[in-house]
């Protein structure tokens, strides 16, 4: 019997493709996600959008909270660390989490990522194109999400993202072994891995769409992009609604391709305030390449 | 043969390749109507709440138990095994309740007790078998026929037309248990679409008795 194998980590994240992970930060707000179909739930401290409106240093949560999520939901609870920070990785191992963000939402501790392959438990990272995408890979990251924006409930990041790694990827289609050869190199991973992006014509994990979702129609646009699935950071608990809108997010993301179905799931919500990119302070996709 | 996967959530695109590997008509299953004309249903992995509720809001879970009072044969990975299960221990989710058995889910632990075995099952020989946060099987009705163990508990059930898998065959490449679940869609379409013969043959022996 073997655990920990790289087929267990990146099958639980199979397991997720086509739902809505929230981000939740108690336990009835857990329950709340769980009850309106969320496929699992993402432990934090604050949301984004309060962890800009706060500033200073955003850490792991407290591991406290972390369990009395786990205890209060049957679905997979994430956790997340800060980018390069082992030893908070560790503690959510330890912890039991189902798997593990490395998140540019929290303030990096190190220029340097984790290295995932030494970990049990699964990690996803975040990716603004296919150069990042790749090397949190072979580091070890079982799933990869767009970085997008998070904490502005505005979407082009995370549509830049999506579309800039499929451009990629659709760009190695016609490269020689030479060219790929020099793209491995400049992207800082192994040749295998282009290989596999290129023969596959996707990412070699579930990729998921994350960083500014704050309506249904934007869970649709993602998944129209071909994301596998979608995280909701602050779109959910910061709407007027949060259990209507948890719950119209995830039949957004089943019926992505059916429009008359969307304008019933879309009417009478109310989403998050957006912010304006350009008006940002900090940008946290600029953190951890 | 057209098999229908459920495609409300979870790794129904594994289901779908397998199937379409083995040369059966795989389509994706969200509404009641994609339920028409199919020999087979698939109900994948993925969060079995999260299917439930799907399931219960797109009026799907009457429609799966019509269909399998007409005798098609239904197949469920892991989360889809939970969901056909006629209990669920601890819990209060929705199930369909389409096989004689008890289930506790995630009873082998969280993700970092996920685990790979080897497995030997009835009629398919050894397989891999990927364990995700799986269900364990805690009763059973004699009815069930056991195709696999592990640990002498059993990890592969079938009652009747109904099969699951607390494993997943469909993240191995594997395509031996989908072709024994394609064997049972098989012979349960040649039963539907002989009903007429049949019944001839039944007036005609009757006839002969007279």
């Amino acid at each position: 019997m073997e655990k920990g194998t790289y087929v267990l980590k990146k099958g639980l994240a199979e397991m997720l493709k086509g739902g809505v992970i929230m981000d939740v930060v108690n336990a009835e707000q857990a329950k709340t996600a769980e009850k309106a179909g969320a496929v699992a739930v993402m432990a934090l401290e604050m949301v984004p959008a309060d962890i800009r409106a706060a500033g200073g240093v955003a850490r792991m949560a407290d591991p406290k909270k972390i369990k009395e999520i786990m205890d209060a939901v049957s679905v997979p609870v994430m956790a997340k660390a800060r980018i390069g920070h082992i030893a908070e990785a560790r503690i959510l191992e330890a912890l039991g989490v189902d798997y593990i963000d490395e998140s540019e939402v929290l303030t990096p501790a190190d220029n340097k990522h984790i290295d995932k392959h030494r970990f049990k438990v699964p990690f996803v990272c975040g990716a603004k194109d296919l150069g990042e995408a790749l090397r949190r890979i072979s580091e070890g990251a079982a799933m990869i999400r767009t970085k997008g924006e998070a904490g502005t409930g505005n979407i082009i990041e995370a549509v830049k993202h999506t579309q800039m790694i499929s451009e990629q990827i659709l760009s190695l289609k016609n490269k020689s072994r030479w060219e790929t050869g020099k793209i491995a190199s400049e992207f800082k991973v192994p040749l295998s891995l282009i290989e596999e992006a290129r023969k596959m014509q996707r990412l070699p994990v579930v990729n998921f769409a994350a960083g500014g979702i704050a309506t249904p129609a934007d869970a649709a646009l993602m998944m129209l992009l071909g994301a596998d699935g979608i995280f909701v950071g602050s779109g959910i608990f910061k709407a007027a609604s949060p259990e209507k809108m948890a719950k119209s997010i995830v039949d957004a993301v089943v019926h992505y391709n059916d429009a008359e179905k969307l304008a019933k799931i879309s009417s009478g919500l109310e989403g998050m305030k957006g912010i304006e990119i350009e008006k940002l302070e900090v940008k946290m996709q600029e953190r951890g390449k | 043969m057209k098999i229908g996967v459920l495609a409300l959530q979870g790794d129904f695109r594994e289901h779908i390749r397998i199937l379409r590997k083995l040369d059966a008509d795989a389509v994706e299953v969200r509404m009641p109507k994609d339920l028409n004309g199919i020999d087979g249903l698939i109900i994948p992995g993925g969060e079995s709440t999260s299917i439930g509720i799907l399931m219960k809001r797109a009026g799907m879970d009457r429609e799966i138990k019509n269909k399998h009072n007409d005798g098609m044969p239904i197949y469920g990975t892991c989360a889809g095994a939970i969901l056909l299960a006629k209990e669920i221990i601890g819990n209060r989710q929705l199930t369909l309740g389409l096989i004689d058995i008890s289930v506790k889910r995630n009873d082998y632990g969280r993700q970092i007790d996920s685990f790979e075995a080897d497995l030997s099952i009835k009629d398919v020989g050894d397989f891999k078998g990927i364990f995700i946060r799986a269900p364990r099987i805690a009763r059973f009705n004699n009815h069930c026929q056991i195709l696999s163990e592990l640990n002498l508990e059993p990890v592969m059930l079938r009652e009747n037309n109904v099969l699951i898998t607390t494993f997943h065959p469909e993240l191995t490449g594997d395509a031996r248990v989908h072709k024994y679940f394609l064997d049972m869609a098989q012979e349960h379409k040649e039963l539907k679409d002989a009903p007429e013969d049949a019944a001839n043959q039944n007036s005609r022996e009757a006839l002969l008795e007279l």
